[in-house]
């Protein structure tokens, strides 16, 4: 085979960072190229070379493409030449349709004149392409993520696309939808496509990439072949030390019962007589970590933002016991009193104040303990930041940095310090390590540990069950807003819960 | 901890050092030319005074505009809000003939309940704050003519004038007189801006000893003592210009207080924290306890209060209630809010900075206007200084 796509000495420096140091990557034509390393390690950036976001002259290194050296101005060079890069945030116009989206900037129009049927006509052969069965007028909206990133795809196919570049496509993915996926860019590549796929499922990787480059500290450390790929190979180089372990030991240490929801139901804010959530009825003890399996829309966020203050709407009803004491959870003030803690899924839009410095988002959620009759302490509260930024490990140059510019690992740990700070009994947390590398992933499981340890409870809501089984001491099993199963951590197992949801296994004996 | 050359200091404060390197600019600008074209002296005592008592209701409303802005939302409706309120003033001092101590805080009440009433509709309707006061400026225009009949309502009496035309009396007599030889040189003038001067250099001192305690790197001395002695030798300037005149405007002690008063709201206590949370992230805020739909309600309750003060203010300046008062208030001062560096998206900005904002655009106001430059350039001129400021500040962010 020869090589599609040479990479040679490529190094780009921001302000103050230097992001790719000498970076070099061969993808040749027709594989699957995976493209693995921690948050911050040049990932983004070196697709965003390659896909001309960052012109020629602004990084140093040569791109060979096709047997030619690249000078790419824009993102329309790239184009032109069948580079075409899927990013994890998809850009599609929501309220647009399927046809409107996948030509979007590529319209079928004559002298500015769109014409519809051929347009749609020629949609309906995209999506046959991709495997998706919908009619080309749906608005892009009403579809789920997995959906979009089909069309995004046949978007791509439909430049005439020869290296198609992913990023991270399964991390906003259910399982099957994910499958899917994967099947698909097989396809593609049986088709001749050459794909680059960036991502942190490991599982994921070493079934469709035929060859992984990993790279670390803006470096590239390794390029394995098929054959070559072990898991524990790509973790000890992405992390640079060996990982025995990828959940960190802990001897249980259960102890009375902590919390107790019961008779939980929930309502739909909007459509008032949709209920969401069916009597739930769950318990977390001292020390303990009790999981929330599921699939997405099972109702697990939900659950767990009604139970944070009617963060999820206004109807709902149950009682919540701290301690066999019932406690008032209706606000969000009152559930913090009452020693519970939310920690977000999606960190950027409801966990953190991007703009604002480490320090100040983590006071946020207790400015009373930073202050006295209403006037802060700053001096007070820089102290508070410091000590969890030592404690828990928050890579920054200092606590003044603004949350915007840390990568994925530490801005969960400064919504964690957030929720620390506050001394809860309880906390939720959901999808802690979504999108987070591995290092940072042991670091959040540790600190986990750390929390039953004080006897503190924690609830883990998470859809990667290899996590939910590693570090759970209960798991229960959500499905379309039921708890339809509770296991204990020894009769946890993939099948098992899976069997739950599909509800072909009743309840555990 | 990374040693921070002069450039990344500068570039911390690129915006702030920036407005005020250009307000100096623009004070000097003008000094030159008014002198090279018409011979008249531009930081004369006279004119000092003058550029304080035109623009005092521009800074006042621009304190509430922030917080606004900050939050995340704006009031197109303090000019009419003003006129209205000002109008409310002249009813009950003029028609009802109340004295000043009643018709002060009445008029101020006037204010915050119109700041509830369009506050109500922003906060717990959600109902953007564009519309509701887009609204509230025709409505409260209307009700101006309504209330006034289309006529000016005036004279008022030396109490309710001295809120706009009065000064503070000079405690210390005419000993100046006496031993220097000096004409009508006011002692408590020169006093408060000699007082207020070493008080801004020593919590300029105070926060940099506070800095190095938490082990941020300190702003280099020669910046620090460059920005505070401009800052220093403006204030006494000004004092020393003032004292030769009236002394000091009681709308400029006004102006002070709150201006101070804000700027610690803003930055020292966990109300200000959390409205500028709420501006940042009001999702985000939400769940970490804050109620912001209560902090947005009292944010237009404020600035009604300070529209009803402003409008006092105007309408004892002219000493008469009209119809056509406080027409385009809303645009200079939203104009200072952005030019003083807060951000559209809410979220962003400090007093300091729009104090600042709000005196480059008196300054300008005042400097055409003694050239003689008509209004028409006026407002080209003042609308490109807006995109400047702004558009300076996108180049950094994307820098």
């Amino acid at each position: 085979m020869t090589a599609l796509l040479e990479m040679r000495g490529i190094g780009k420096a921001f302000p103050g960072v230097r992001a790719l140091d000498h970076v070099n990557l061969s993808v040749e034509a027709g594989e699957i190229h995976a493209i693995c390393g921690e948050n911050g390690a040049g990932k983004s950036t070196l697709m965003k070379i390659l896909s001309g976001v960052y012109p020629q002259g602004s990084y140093e290194g040569e791109i060979v493409y096709d047997g030619e050296t690249l000078a790419l101005r824009g993102i329309r060079d790239s184009e032109a030449k069948g580079i075409i890069i899927i990013h994890q945030e998809l850009a599609l116009v929501p309220l647009l349709s399927i046809a409107e989206n996948l030509f979007l900037g590529n319209e079928v129009a004559r002298r500015g004149v769109i014409n519809w049927p051929e347009a749609f006509q020629k949609t309906e052969g995209w999506l046959a392409k991709v495997g998706l069965n919908e009619p080309p007028a749906t608005p892009v909206g009403k579809l789920g993520v997995g959906k979009q990133q089909l069309i995004e795809i046949a978007k791509a196919l439909a430049k005439d696309v020869r290296l198609l570049i992913l990023d991270e496509p399964t991390a906003a993915l259910q399982e099957n939808d994910s499958e899917k996926l994967l099947d698909l860019m097989l396809e593609l590549k049986a088709q001749g496509v050459t794909q680059i796929i960036i991502s942190h499922k490991l599982n994921e990787i070493s079934r469709v990439a035929d060859r992984i480059t990993v790279l670390r500290d803006g470096r590239s450390v390794s390029t394995m072949d098929r054959d070559e790929i072990s898991e524990d190979r790509i973790i000890r180089d992405m992390v640079g030390r060996d990982m025995a372990h990828r959940y960190p030991e802990r001897v249980p240490n259960v102890g009375a019962v902590l919390m107790e929801v019961e008779g939980w139901s929930v309502w739909h804010p909007e459509q008032r007589e949709r209920q969401v959530i069916h009597d739930a009825a769950l318990t977390v003890r001292r020390g303990e970590i009790v999981g929330i399996a599921g699939l997405m829309g099972a109702g697990r966020t939900e659950l767990a933002m009604s139970l944070f203050g009617r963060s999820y709407g206004r109807g709902q009803t149950g009682t919540v016991r701290m301690n066999g004491q019932p406690v008032d959870v209706s606000t969000v003030q009152k559930a913090i009193a009452a020693g519970l803690s939310y920690v977000t899924e999606d960190r950027k839009v409801l966990g953190l104040i991007l703009e604002e410095p480490i320090l100040r988002n983590i006071s946020l959620a207790n400015l009373a303990g930073v202050a006295l009759r209403g006037v802060l302490d700053k001096r007070r509260e820089a102290q508070v930041a410091e000590d969890y930024r030592r404690a828990l490990a928050i890579r920054t140059p200092g606590v003044l940095q603004k949350v915007v510019n840390l990568s994925g690992g530490n801005q969960q740990k400064v919504v964690l310090s957030k929720w620390l700070f506050t001394d809860p009994q309880v906390l939720i947390l959901d999808e802690p390590t979504r999108g987070i590398d591995v290092g940072a992933k042991f670091e959040i499981y540790q600190l986990m540990n750390d929390l039953v340890a004080q006897g503190r409870g924690v609830v883990m809501i998470s859809s990667e069950m290899p996590e939910l089984l590693g570090m759970c001491d209960r798991i229960y099993v959500m499905n379309e807003g039921r708890l339809v199963g509770e296991l204990t951590r020894a009769e946890a197992s993939q099948e098992r819960i899976m069997g739950m949801i599909l509800g072909t296994t009743g309840k555990a004996a | 901890m990374a040693e921070k050359g002069l450039g990344a200091h500068l570039g911390g404060h690129l915006r702030e050092n920036g407005m005020l390197v250009a307000l100096v600019a623009i004070v000097f600008f003008f000094t030159v030319i008014v002198r090279v074209m018409i011979d008249v002296d531009f930081l004369s005592a006279q004119n000092i005074t003058n550029l304080f008592l035109q623009n005092s209701y521009v800074i006042i409303m621009a304190l509430g505009m922030l917080l606004v802005i900050v939050s995340g939302h704006i009031d197109l409706s303090v000019g009419s809000v003003a006129a209205f309120t000002g109008a409310i003033a002249a009813a009950l001092t003029v028609k009802a003939g109340l004295p000043v101590w009643v018709v002060i805080p009445v008029t101020l009440l006037a204010g915050a309940a119109i700041g509830a009433a369009q506050g109500y509709w922003v906060a717990f309707w959600r109902i953007p704050s564009f519309i509701v006061t887009l609204a509230g400026m025709l409505v409260f225009r209307g009700l101006t003519l309504w209330l006034l009949g289309g006529q000016n309502i005036g004279p008022f009496p030396k109490a309710f004038q001295s809120m706009s035309n009065g000064f503070v009396p000079d405690l210390f007599g005419d000993w100046d007189q006496a031993l220097l030889g000096m004409d009508r040189l006011n002692g408590t003038a020169v006093l408060v801006v000699v007082i207020a001067a070493a008080v801004l250099i020593w919590l300029g001192l105070r926060a940099q000893k506070r800095d190095v305690e938490f082990g941020i790197a300190p702003e280099p001395p020669a910046l620090f003592w460059a920005r505070n002695l401009v800052v220093s030798a403006a204030l006494i300037f000004v004092g020393w210009k003032l004292a030769q005149f009236r002394g000091l405007p009681n709308v400029l002690v006004i102006l002070v207080v709150l201006t101070v008063l804000y700027a610690f709201f803003t930055e020292n206590t966990t109300a200000g924290r959390r409205i500028y949370a709420t501006g940042g992230n009001e999702k985000a805020a939400k769940l970490s306890g804050i109620r912001t739909n209560r902090l947005v309600f009292w944010c237009f309750v404020n600035m009604g209060a300070l529209a009803a003060l402003a409008g006092m203010i105007v309408t004892a300046r002219l000493n008469s209630a009209t119809p056509k008062a406080g027409v385009g208030f809303e645009l200079d001062v939203i104009a200072a809010v952005f030019i003083g560096g807060a951000s559209m998206a809410g979220g962003t900005g400090r007093i300091v900075g729009v104090v600042v904002g709000a005196l480059i655009m008196g300054v300008m106001n005042n400097g055409m206007s003694i050239l003689g430059i008509g209004i028409d350039y006026q407002q080209v001129i003042k609308g490109l200084v807006l995109l400047a400021a702004v558009a300076f500040d996108v180049y950094n962010k994307n820098k």
